[in-house]
């Protein structure tokens, strides 16, 4: 117990002065997660429209793989994005490896299957109620996917949400590809591996309590700036 | 309505914001494979900003085991690495993945156990005979089980004490040093780590320092500058500037000067040329 | 985009009614709903579905707007069936509500049209109003009242003045006062030169509205008359009975 309330402290300790290195840090985990969160709902949204709305032949095959693809064991992804990014590797000539960019490709590898696979639960559902609707309107494919996309916007929010979640926390694949350079691709997470491996438990979890409060303070915000989970709307 | 797309479009500008601010690297970054237990130290947090000042070089440090930092060289993937396991490095060279070894200093492996010393190791004669006593004790032992380099010299101290350690006392968990010396805390077992994570580290529990000052325990570190051959993008011009700075003056200095709590970890031995 | 300006003139001048369906069946696995079903919808008049529940009212008006696929048979409207639909609207038992404001519910259907959002908004409104939405605009649709929603739908299904109206019971579960406002809206529509097929259980309302009378009973058409000779002299005895007030199944 002693330990857990001296990492609370020094959560507070931290955050109340200011400490540049972990302001930096910060700055790091939500640059890499925001991008990443960014562009796997770029992909994962109308990729989980379309599959909820169209129906094709493996259609039921493919959502199995998307469903399994949100257990990917994280340092897996890290494995298959170091081999692709690694000079040794197909994509070498980029020079990715090691920089903030190699650490939000693995992250939206990450979190693309999960994104996809809770924006087409609930677009199914919501084009389940609109079907007859959009029918008798004459909708065109792309103006289905669109309407749905945006009458489904809380609920993708949320997927968003989780997504992000899921990003801020994670270490084993930004850790591989990542590397955790101090002023360069260190983010929360690292660091809180980093300060484990040392030793510094306490220290550690206060890191984890600031990565809690950050997450909060995401949601928090983005639900604000969306007036959703307020009584009034809808 | 606009609410959402106002959210959206902070997380946008938010994110581009961040990529703005992108961290300095160019002309004068070195990507340097280093070991947990040169991290660990903290003497690459003195000689960084040295490196830095008298150099330009910013060196990137990335702390991984001995294994998988060569692999890194000999993918290209970093311009030098600094390990600590001499065949490897050996090997390492023979393969053409860096252009040379060069020898810059030493620390020492020490034997941490429970206070109470089960094994009774603490006045061993040698590394070997204290390695005897705790098989010989049954006492609980945690191995990094993980091919780093120091890893590898756990199992040759074995091997010269004529042990092939099995049994339920002998705990292989696959892990950096910091995981192996946590470990240990918790169950209050014997392990072997390198001097500077021991010190450094801030979750001792129950645990001493019980044997330490065999030559058979230090450990050796190298610098090697990957192969510019292989890898045409590696800047091996940094490379041997910093080989030259690490094996200077002002390296030894640092290094001979670097201490926690009062002790000194490290010995400079680069043979200048 | 071919359909830009189909709100404003149809491409193919001819007239989309008259509707003939020729041993038009529905089934669903193998079981049939509906059918085989003659039928003509005349350019004129407001047409009443009749019929106990199940009797195949609502599977009629689907097949006639293209939600319920066809099994057998022939429906043919006046022009090619692609450009037939953007003439038809309809409206549900059960109003489907987007997740958007009344104004822009309304204008849906416009701006799938591509007309720019301003215009299609101030029509909306302006249906708004006509249908006693005014005060309501900005109003999430998901939280208006029955008899509401059911009038936010018939705006959104007459904003772009279809020749063709469907309607499934939609004063279903409404009362009086509501449905008496859905009637006024409906006959205004049918002034306005919009055609009106309307399933309804409410007797009063046949009679109130019909100009003519399609009595389904298990699936076929019973009966199909001109309104005032049916409630004076029904064909069957079933639709005497259902005239009458029986139970009938």
């Amino acid at each position: 117990m002693d330990g857990i309330l001296e990492g609370f402290s020094q959560a507070l300790k931290l955050i109340v002065t200011f400490d540049p290195d972990l302001y930096e840090i910060i700055a790091m985990s939500l640059r890499v997660t925001l991008t990443a969160v960014i562009v796997a709902s770029l992909i994962g949204l109308p990729l989980g429209a379309w599959l909820a709305v169209n129906r094709f032949r493996h259609r039921r095959l493919t959502i199995a793989v998307l469903n399994a693809l949100m257990g990917l064991p994280p340092v897996v992804v890290g494995l298959f994005v170091y081999l692709l990014l690694s000079r040794a590797g197909p994509l070498g000539v980029l020079g990715l490896l090691f920089t903030p960019t190699a650490m939000i490709i693995a992250q939206v590898i990450i979190i693309t299957p999960l994104i996809a696979s809770i924006a087409h639960q609930a677009i199914r559902d919501l084009w389940a109620e609109y079907h007859d609707l959009l029918i008798s309107m004459n909708a065109s494919r792309a103006q289905r996917i669109r309407t749905l996309l945006w009458d489904g916007r809380r609920a993708l929010l949320t997927a968003m949400l989780a997504g992000f979640g899921r990003a801020i926390g994670e270490v084993g694949a930004i850790m591989i590809v990542g590397g955790s350079i101090e002023h360069s691709t260190r983010v929360l997470t690292t660091a809180i591996a980093l300060e484990t491996s040392k030793g510094n438990l306490e220290f550690a979890l206060g890191l984890g309590f600031v990565l809690i409060a950050l997450a909060v303070a995401v949601n928090l915000t983005i639900h604000t700036l969306s007036g959703t989970e307020r009584a009034s709307t809808w | 309505m606009k609410r959402v797309l106002a959210a959206l479009a902070l997380l946008a500008s938010a994110a581009l914001a961040a990529v703005g601010a992108r961290a300095g690297s160019g002309a004068g970054t070195l990507r340097m494979a280093v070991t947990t237990s040169f991290q660990n130290s903290g003497l690459a947090d003195v000689l960084l900003p040295e490196i830095k000042a008298d150099t330009g070089i910013d060196v990137q440090l990335i702390v991984v085991g001995t294994g998988q930092a060569l692999r890194l060289g000999a993918a290209g993937d970093v311009d030098a690495v600094l390990v600590h396991a001499r065949t490897a490095e050996e090997e390492f060279i023979a393969d053409g993945h860096g252009t040379h070894r060069r020898e810059i200093m030493y620390n020492d492996f020490v034997l941490i156990g429970p206070s109470d010393d089960p094994a009774g190791i603490s006045d061993s004669a040698s590394a070997t005979d204290a390695l005897q006593r705790i098989a010989a004790a049954q006492a609980p032992f945690v191995s990094r089980g993980d091919d780093s380099g120091t890893h590898k010299k756990e199992l040759t101290l074995w091997k010269a004490a004529g042990i092939d350690p099995e049994g339920s006392w002998y705990r292989p968990i696959g892990a950096g040093m910091g995981a192996a010396l946590n470990t240990a805390s918790a169950m209050n077992a014997y392990v072997m780590s390198d001097r500077a994570s021991w010190l450094n580290f801030g979750n001792k529990g129950g645990l001493e320092l019980l044997f330490a000052g065999d030559p058979a325990l230090f450990n050796q570190y190298a610098f090697i500058p990957v192969n510019p051959q292989k890898h045409p993008q590696v800047r091996n011009d940094l490379a041997q500037r910093l080989e030259a700075w690490l094996t200077g003056a002002r390296a030894r200095a640092l290094i001979d000067g670097y201490r926690i709590g009062g002790e000194k970890l490290f010995t400079f031995n680069a043979v200048s040329r | 985009m071919g359909k830009a300006r189909a709100w404003e003139g149809q491409e193919d001048a001819r007239p989309l009614l008259p509707l003939e369906l020729h041993g038009a069946e529905a089934r669903v696995r193998g079981k049939r709903l509906l059918g085989p079903v003659d039928l003509t919808i005349g350019r004129t008049g407001t047409t009443i579905v009749m019929g106990p529940n199940g009797s195949g009212k609502t599977t009629l008006l689907r097949l006639m707007h293209g939600l319920q696929r066809l099994s057998a048979g022939t429906i043919r409207w006046n022009i090619p069936r692609a450009q037939a639909r953007e003439r038809q609207a309809y409206v549900f038992q059960a109003p489907i509500m987007m997740r958007r404001s009344v104004v822009d519910s309304i204008a849906y259907p416009l701006i799938l049209r591509g007309m720019n959002r301003r215009q299609a908004r101030a029509r909306a409104a302006d249906w708004a109003d006509r249908v006693g939405l005014g005060a309501a605009l900005h109003r999430p649709a998901q939280v208006l009242s029955g008899g509401e929603k059911q009038k936010l739908a018939l705006a959104r299904a007459l904003i772009l003045q279809p020749e063709i109206l469907f309607l499934d019971e939609p004063c279903a579960n409404l009362d009086g006062r509501a449905m008496r406002e859905i009637e006024a809206i409906l006959l205004d529509a049918r002034a306005g030169g919009t055609r009106i097929v309307m399933a309804t259980h409410d007797m009063g309302q046949a009679r109130r509205l019909a100009s003519e009378i399609i009595f389904l009973y298990a699936g076929r058409i019973h009966e199909t008359a001109e309104a005032g000779a049916f409630f004076a002299r029904p064909a069957t005895a079933e639709a005497a009975a259902f005239i009458n007030g029986e139970i009938v199944e």
